[in-house]
């Protein structure tokens, strides 16, 4: 599939190439532009550099105004300590707390949604439609909303303080499977025919030509989902007592101070950037996948 | 290598019938095209053939073996679809040696067998490649192959060709036809082009809502239609219908008197009726004269050259021989 020409020049008025480096196609428009963009992206970045400072100076540093803006010399300390004691819990350990959860999340949620969806739109049964809205409307149902009965329930499976109940609560998703039976129903009825054809049985069909052909779309959810499972604050606020059971988004809430305590507010900065680091490696490994999906367009 | 059978063919989904039972025996290697307009159940007959539509009525055999309740791939067919229905994330390889994946044929037996069906279609340069890389008559061929290696007893075509230019359907209709009797297998195609129709078929079957009007070779459908339907249908330019009471031959229940272009002459004395011309098509070897008749229905007249055309709103008389006029009933069944 080729995109469209939209670029095509109006005929009759000349055809300018964008030739690189050429100087008067750049006027004052391209430079304020590009200044907003700069201004757009120091301003969001100014907290996370701030982050990073604090979790490089130590502690009398911080609390002693005016704050640095600098980092210091702490850097090892602050994040060895982070990561190896914490404050409740090491945070290497809610870090794996957090990946488990986040994994757990976005891989099942793609695999339930993905069956569910082939269920849907590849198979005739009695109320498929009813199904597919009754889905649908869990939709309008986020987990704030059904956050008592869902732990009165998790709570009778004995599932407080473990990853199942960090998981299992949150792995069905409407969204998804709403969005792989919009794909699915792009593909065109006469692929499943020659695939029955062929000899392929509804779950062979499904692994040999369905799941290749959402590669794109699995690995767009998938980035999408494991922010979301790893940015779940409420949920795991609720059912893990055990420090050791803290995911990391959470765990740093957790490092506040209570009454008269003292903040550790290097050690929780370096917690804040650490927490960052892993969506973001997801979003930056997996783009690269993902924009190589959309280049080589499978239909 | 398979002889098929339809018998008393009946399909409807919900109330509504779609196909009103259809009979025919084909023969071991017989090329049969199914012909029809938009609408008429010739995709349906197909697909029952196939096994893609269940049969609401009748019998579907192969080889003398009822294959009513037998899955597609059991039924030792193979299908091509109109839209190619190739799998597009696997190499035009992977594509024809998916089915035979399926059936656990041995590595070398598939390599060997996609080997020889890409020679034979000449797209083996093109086996690493995916379908996207491919033009529309390359696809075309890598779905051909697809159907080749599973050495199926019957092809089943489903308008694989209205998706190409018409320069390439021409070509691939020759090679579809040769292909078909060097392999010697039994072939069902389905298309709305009356050419493909003419030029392929051993028999063909004229389709008209759900009934087969007509079954017999070409030439015989040509030259002696059942019905008006398949006068009107097969034929470029189609047959004219002209009144058949105006012309005092409405005896015995005719309604229409059909002649076919080639078969009117323009004359100045003796015409059997008249019409005045709305403008002539010449198309160099041949040159079709468009009139408007007394009784204000159109009629085309076929003349071998460009010389014998009349000018335009001239008063004209049409002439035929006896022996080429089609009576038809009111309900547009041949009088004979």
């Amino acid at each position: 599939m080729t995109a469209p020409d939209t670029a095509r020049p109006a005929p009759g008025r000349k055809a300018k190439p964008p030739a690189p480096g050429m100087v008067e196609k750049r006027g004052s428009g391209y430079w304020l532009t590009h200044l907003g963009l700069i201004i757009g992206v120091l301003f969001i970045f100014f907290p996370i550099w701030l982050a990073f400072v604090a979790s490089t100076v130590s502690q009398p540093e911080i609390v002693h105004p005016p704050m640095p803006l600098w980092p210091g010399d702490q850097l090892w300390e602050n994040y060895s300590k982070a990561l190896v004691s914490g404050v409740n819990a090491p945070v290497a350990t809610m870090l794996l707390n957090s990946l488990v959860m986040a994994m757990g999340i976005a891989v099942g949620k793609i695999i339930i949604s993905l069956l569910s969806a082939f269920a849907i739109v590849y198979f005739r049964f009695p109320f498929r439609k009813v199904i597919f809205w009754l889905i649908f409307v869990t939709l309008m149902l986020p987990v704030e909303v059904r956050i008592v009965p869902t732990y009165e329930v998790v709570a009778g499976f004995g599932m407080l303080n473990s990853y199942p109940g960090l998981i299992f609560p949150l792995i069905a998703s409407a969204t998804a499977t709403f969005l792989f039976r919009q794909f699915f129903m792009t593909v065109p009825d006469e692929l499943a025919e020659a695939a029955r054809v062929d000899g392929a049985r509804p779950m062979r069909f499904f692994w040999d030509i369905i799941l290749p052909m959402s590669r794109t779309n699995i690995a767009a959810l998938f980035v999408i989902l494991f922010i979301y499972g790893w940015n779940q604050y409420l949920w795991p606020l609720l059912i893990t007592t055990d420090p050791s059971m803290n995911t990391i988004v959470m765990g740093i809430k957790q490092m506040f101070p209570s009454g008269d305590d003292i903040a550790d507010w290097p050690v929780i900065m370096a917690t804040s950037i650490l927490a960052m680091i892993p969506p973001v490696f997801v979003v930056v490994g997996m783009q690269r996948l993902f924009m190589r999906g959309l280049v080589d367009s499978e239909k | 290598m398979a002889t098929v059978k339809l018998d008393n063919l009946k399909k409807s989904f919900g109330r509504i019938d779609v196909i009103h039972g259809v009979s025919m025996d084909i023969e071991d290697g017989e090329f049969i095209v199914i012909v029809g307009p938009s609408g008429c159940g010739k995709s349906t007959l197909l697909r029952m053939v196939a096994g893609l539509e269940t049969v609401t009525e009748g019998e579907v055999q192969i080889n003398g073996r009822r294959v009513n309740e037998v899955e597609p791939m059991d039924r030792d067919i193979a299908m091509v679809f109109q839209n190619y229905a190739l799998y597009p994330h696997m190499s035009v390889f992977d594509n024809m040696a998916y089915g035979l994946k399926i059936a656990r044929t041995p590595k070398d037996e598939i390599a060997e067998r996609v080997a020889s069906a890409a020679k034979l279609l000449q797209i083996e340069p093109y086996l690493k490649r995916k379908p996207r890389e491919l033009s529309g008559g390359q696809r075309q061929r890598v779905a051909m192959g697809r159907a080749i290696v599973r050495k199926p007893a019957v092809f089943l075509f489903d308008e694989p060709l209205s998706n190409l230019d018409a320069k390439l359907r021409v070509q691939m209709r020759l090679e579809i036809k040769q292909l078909q009797r060097e392999l010697g297998v039994t072939a069902l195609y389905v298309t709305h082009d009356q050419v493909e129709a003419m030029t392929l078929a051993d028999r063909m079957i004229v389709m008209n809502d759900g009934i087969a009007d007509q079954i017999g070779a070409p030439l015989d459908v040509y030259s002696d239609p059942e019905t008006a339907f398949v006068a009107g249908f097969i034929g470029s330019p189609p047959t004219n219908f002209l009144d058949a009471e105006l012309l005092g031959l409405s005896a015995g229940g005719a309604k229409a008197v059909g002649v076919r272009p080639e078969h009117l002459t323009i004359t100045e004395t003796g015409a059997k009726a008249a019409g005045t011309v709305l403008y002539a098509e010449a198309l160099g070897a041949e040159t079709l004269v468009h009139l408007r008749l007394a009784d204000s229905e159109l009629a085309t007249v076929r003349l071998d050259s460009a010389s014998a055309a009349p000018v335009e709103r001239a008063e004209v008389g049409l002439t035929w021989d006896d022996a080429h006029q089609m009576l038809f009933d009111a309900a547009g069944k041949r009088l004979r």
